[in-house]
């Protein structure tokens, strides 16, 4: 990579600029991750999957590599993510994603990276022996009713489920633990890991419930824990399509997140995701505060250049070069587990909010003027246009003549007028019916009256 | 034959003064009977009698009459009779006798038919309604009656003035579902589809404890009128319809859901084609008409969809978008819709260009002022009605019963029955 000329200057510089607290150990353990680690990794350019995969730990880098590969086109970047995964996984205990792996790799990497039965068989036999260990412990634990230890035997099993990959199971175990957890760290212990099986699950709806919980623990609070709970009901209102509660959350987060929230999500992911969102559903006011002014956020966005230049082009209207930005960023983010299904609506969402802000403030827009401003077609802006008018966003009409859009504010006079002369109608026919169908009651009551009699 | 001529004195003798008319009425009731086994021989009897003055036992000796099967030459002579009748009778003494008069008008009303000339049934019937009124908000059995002879002999105007009151007070239940359906049918006749789904509305939400043909067959119009009329059908009845209807109606008339439904859609193709998958439906159910007159309608909801959008469009672009074939048949229907005043438009044949207008209705006139104010009054006379019948109703002694049956108790008092009847 280009950056490795300027390593020596450069890197102090940035180390310090970031704000990022230390450097984690990368599994390379190589300045040149290192320094990529402070790099725009999002960005325009394709995707550099050391890069990226290094931003992660655990299991959800092994997932984020899966989920590259089966969804990017370019076969030179499938069979380097699935060679990273293959690696990691030989790191860890999970012999059935380590044999899907496998399959997917069929045999393209070579003979180094084909089924290693050997290999699955002593993890296996390695995993019934420690399982077994694990339940007579536990067993002892509770037949002498100590409860840190019961609590510990359960965690345990909950870790150990996690790494063999039966996610289920490891949720039980870990919520097994409540009964017995005495201080509030336990409890927040165990809502962290609740939290972060439940994510890889894709149940979230367990994850609001147990970072709400984690939140009424105030004392054993400590910042990152704070920054990681915010991340998890960010991600959970996000995959809710919550995009405006998403944001907030995402916002919210502070700097001390750092990298300590590896196993589930990237501070690049934060700035990204809480970005958009933020584009998509603020208003104008929302967005200057919350997002642009907010410092602590701002350390967030510097690891995503792009996204921050897109957000103040939107808020000063330059709408081509904000537009472009997010085309370009958009092949990488359909490559994202937490993003690739809401990139359609969010930027939806936030060309049409684009529309209406570059209209509100004029009595009449040119709509060639305009078509060029949003690179489009007038035709097409025209039906863009036509689709906002007829939802009642933008209050304009189209002179399709000369191609100009008048707005158009209603006569609130004639309205009213209106509206009353309606409404007046309304109760007439209302009441007339109803007068008709009490008599029809009566007479059938009347009538039923009459034969008891 | 004696007694028949005895009959005939007394009615001359008895038919002045109204207590003279009370007994009279006596007397017919119990020679009722006698009178319908002479039926065949009354003929003669009844140029002795003037109906102007001997309504009563005119009516008596009429009924009798034409009690038996009727020819068509029979027919025609009664029907000059009935008429003349009509014409010529006292409101109160016939109104002794509502029962026999209504037989009597409903056979004028068979006889005509027989005759195939429902026009000549058409005035005399309105002069009958009039005359069996107890006053305008009261609907008879004579009033179906007269509204199909209207229909059938396509003289709509005449049910206008009929049509046009308000009904409050009904006899039968069954009058007021064929007057309301008949009513609907003409006003889609003269295309008042706003009178129409009035009517169609009352017999589909009428309280009913099982459904009738009458609610079937009118709720089918109801959801065309109301595609025509609103560009959307009701997809649900309101909370007052009976359940009864609210359960089965849908399940009966399958087809016109689904026509509404694809008509909700927008697509013109899709709408028509479905018509002529299932023509002979509405072919059978004889509202084939008011469908086409649906589907053409569709056109004229998009046109007006645009004026919202819209400032100019060109004729072609109107074509394009509301699927038309050319832009001289989107011309044409813009020029029918500014006829109507369903829209306000100006066309440029230079540029093929339309221009849509705002209503130019600025509320400022006295013709607008008079309109609003007589709306006004209109509405607060109905409202004192409705407060009227509300009183009337609480003091009504079931009511109470039912309401003091199931009130709150809170004091021991509330736990003695309501009295039923005031006593000192």
């Amino acid at each position: 990579m280009d950056g490795e000329d300027d390593a020596p200057k450069s890197l102090m510089e940035e180390m310090y600029a970031n704000g990022i607290e230390g450097v984690d150990d990368a599994p390379s353990s190589s300045t040149s991750t290192t320094i990529r680690k402070n790099r725009p990794i999002i960005s325009g350019e394709q995707l550099d999957i050391e890069a990226y995969a290094a931003l992660y730990s655990g299991r959800t880098k092994i997932m984020r590599l899966i989920f590259l590969a089966d969804h990017c086109d370019n076969s030179g970047m499938q069979l380097e993510a699935l060679r990273m995964a293959y690696d990691e996984l030989k790191k860890g205990e999970n012999t059935q994603l380590f044999r899907e792996v496998v399959q997917k790799i069929d045999g393209r990497l070579g003979p180094n990276y084909s089924t290693d039965a050997t290999w699955c068989a002593m993890v296996d036999r390695k995993a019934d022996q420690r399982k077994d260990k694990l339940e007579s412990e536990l067993n002892a634990y509770r037949t002498n009713l100590i409860k840190e230890s019961i609590r510990m035997g359960y965690n345990d099993f909950g870790d150990f489920y996690y790494a063999h990959g039966a996610l289920g199971d490891a949720f039980k175990s870990y919520v097994r633990t409540r009964d017995y957890c005495t201080t509030s760290k336990h409890i927040i212990q165990m809502c962290l890991s609740a939290i972060l099986v439940s994510i890889e699950m894709g149940q979230f709806a367990h994850v609001t419930s147990y970072v709400s919980k984690a939140e009424q623990t105030p004392e054993a609070l400590d910042p990152p824990t704070i920054a990681k709970l915010r991340c998890a009901a960010g991600l959970a209102h996000l995959e809710a399509k919550k995009y405006k509660l998403a944001a907030r959350k995402f916002l919210e987060v502070g700097p001390e997140l750092g990298n300590s929230y590896s196993e589930v999500i990237a501070p690049q992911d934060v700035a990204t995701y809480g970005g958009l969102c933020a584009l998509a559903s603020f208003d104008r006011t929302e967005l200057k505060n919350k997002v642009i002014d907010n410092i602590n956020f701002r350390n967030f966005l510097e690891l995503v250049p792009e996204v921050r230049e897109l957000i103040n082009d939107f808020y000063s209207s330059h709408y081509a070069s904000c537009l472009e930005y997010l085309g370009n960023l958009k092949s990488n983010l359909m490559l994202d587990i937490h993003i690739h299904d809401h990139v359609e609506t969010l930027y939806d969402q936030i060309r049409s909010k684009a529309l209406i802000q570059y209209t509100h403030p004029f009595v009449s827009v040119d709509m060639r003027m305009m078509a060029d401003a949003f690179k489009t077609s007038v035709a097409g802006l025209e039906k863009e246009l036509e689709s906002l008018i007829t939802d009642n966003q933008i209050q304009a009409r189209i002179d399709s003549h000369n191609k100009i859009l008048y707005a158009r504010h209603a006569d609130q006079r004639n309205a009213t007028f209106q509206r009353v002369l309606q409404t007046g109608n309304e109760f007439d026919w209302d009441v007339r019916a109803m007068l008709l169908r009490a008599n029809l009651l009566k007479h059938e009551y009347n009538l039923r009256a009459s034969r008891k009699i | 034959m004696n007694s028949v001529e005895g009959l005939v004195n007394q009615i001359q003798g008895l038919s002045t003064t109204a207590s003279d008319v009370l007994s009279l009425q006596n007397l017919l009731k119990q020679a009722d009977d006698s009178l319908h086994a002479e039926s065949t021989r009354l003929l003669p009897f009844l140029d002795q009698l003037d109906p102007s003055k001997h309504s009563l036992g005119y009516l008596y000796f009429l009924e009798a009459c034409t009690a038996g099967p009727v020819t068509k030459e029979q027919a025609g002579s009664y029907v000059l009779m009935i008429a003349r009748f009509i014409t010529s009778c006292i409101a109160e003494q016939i109104r002794l006798a509502p029962d026999k008069f209504i037989t009597v008008c409903k056979r004028f009303k068979d006889q005509v038919l027989l005759l195939e000339e429902p026009l000549r049934g058409v005035a005399p019937m309105l002069t009958a309604i009039r005359k069996l009124q107890s006053s305008s908000e009261h609907l008879t059995a004579l009033h179906p009656e007269f509204l199909l002879l209207c229909l059938l002999s396509r003289c709509y105007k005449a049910g206008l003035s009929i049509l046009e009151e308000d009904v409050f007070e009904v006899d039968q239940p069954r009058d007021l579902f064929l007057f309301c359906y008949y009513g609907g049918m003409i006003s889609i006749g003269k295309k008042w589809f706003r009178k129409a789904l009035e009517l169609l509305h009352n017999v589909v939400t009428a309280p009913m404890s099982t459904v009738n043909a009458i609610a079937v067959e009118a709720f089918k119009k109801y959801i065309l009128v109301s595609l025509i009329h609103h560009g959307q059908s009701p997809t649900n009845l309101p909370k007052y319809a009976s359940s009864v209807a609210q359960r089965n109606l849908k399940n009966l008339c399958q087809p016109y859901i689904e026509l509404a439904n694809s008509y909700s859609n927008g697509k013109i193709a899709d709408i028509e084609t479905y018509v002529e998958a299932n023509k002979d439906k509405f072919e059978s159910d004889n509202n084939l008409g008011l469908v086409k007159q649906a589907v053409s309608s569709m056109y004229k909801r998009n046109i007006q969809r645009l004026t919202q959008t819209y400032l100019t469009l060109s004729l072609q672009d109107i074509a394009n978008r509301v699927q038309l074939n050319s832009p001289k048949e989107a011309e044409m229907h813009v020029l029918q819709m500014i006829k109507d005043g369903e829209i306000y438009a100006t066309i440029n044949q230079k540029d093929g260009m339309v221009r849509f207008l705002e209503d130019p209705e600025q509320y400022k006139t006295c013709e607008m002022i008079e309109h609003i104010d007589s709306s006004i009054q209109r509405l607060m006379t109905l409202s004192k009605k409705l407060n009227g019948v509300d009183e009337l109703m609480s003091c009504d002694p079931l009511y109470l019963l039912k309401a003091g049956r199931e009130r709150q108790r809170f004091d021991f008092d509330d736990f003695d029955n309501v009295p039923q009847r005031f006593n000192i």
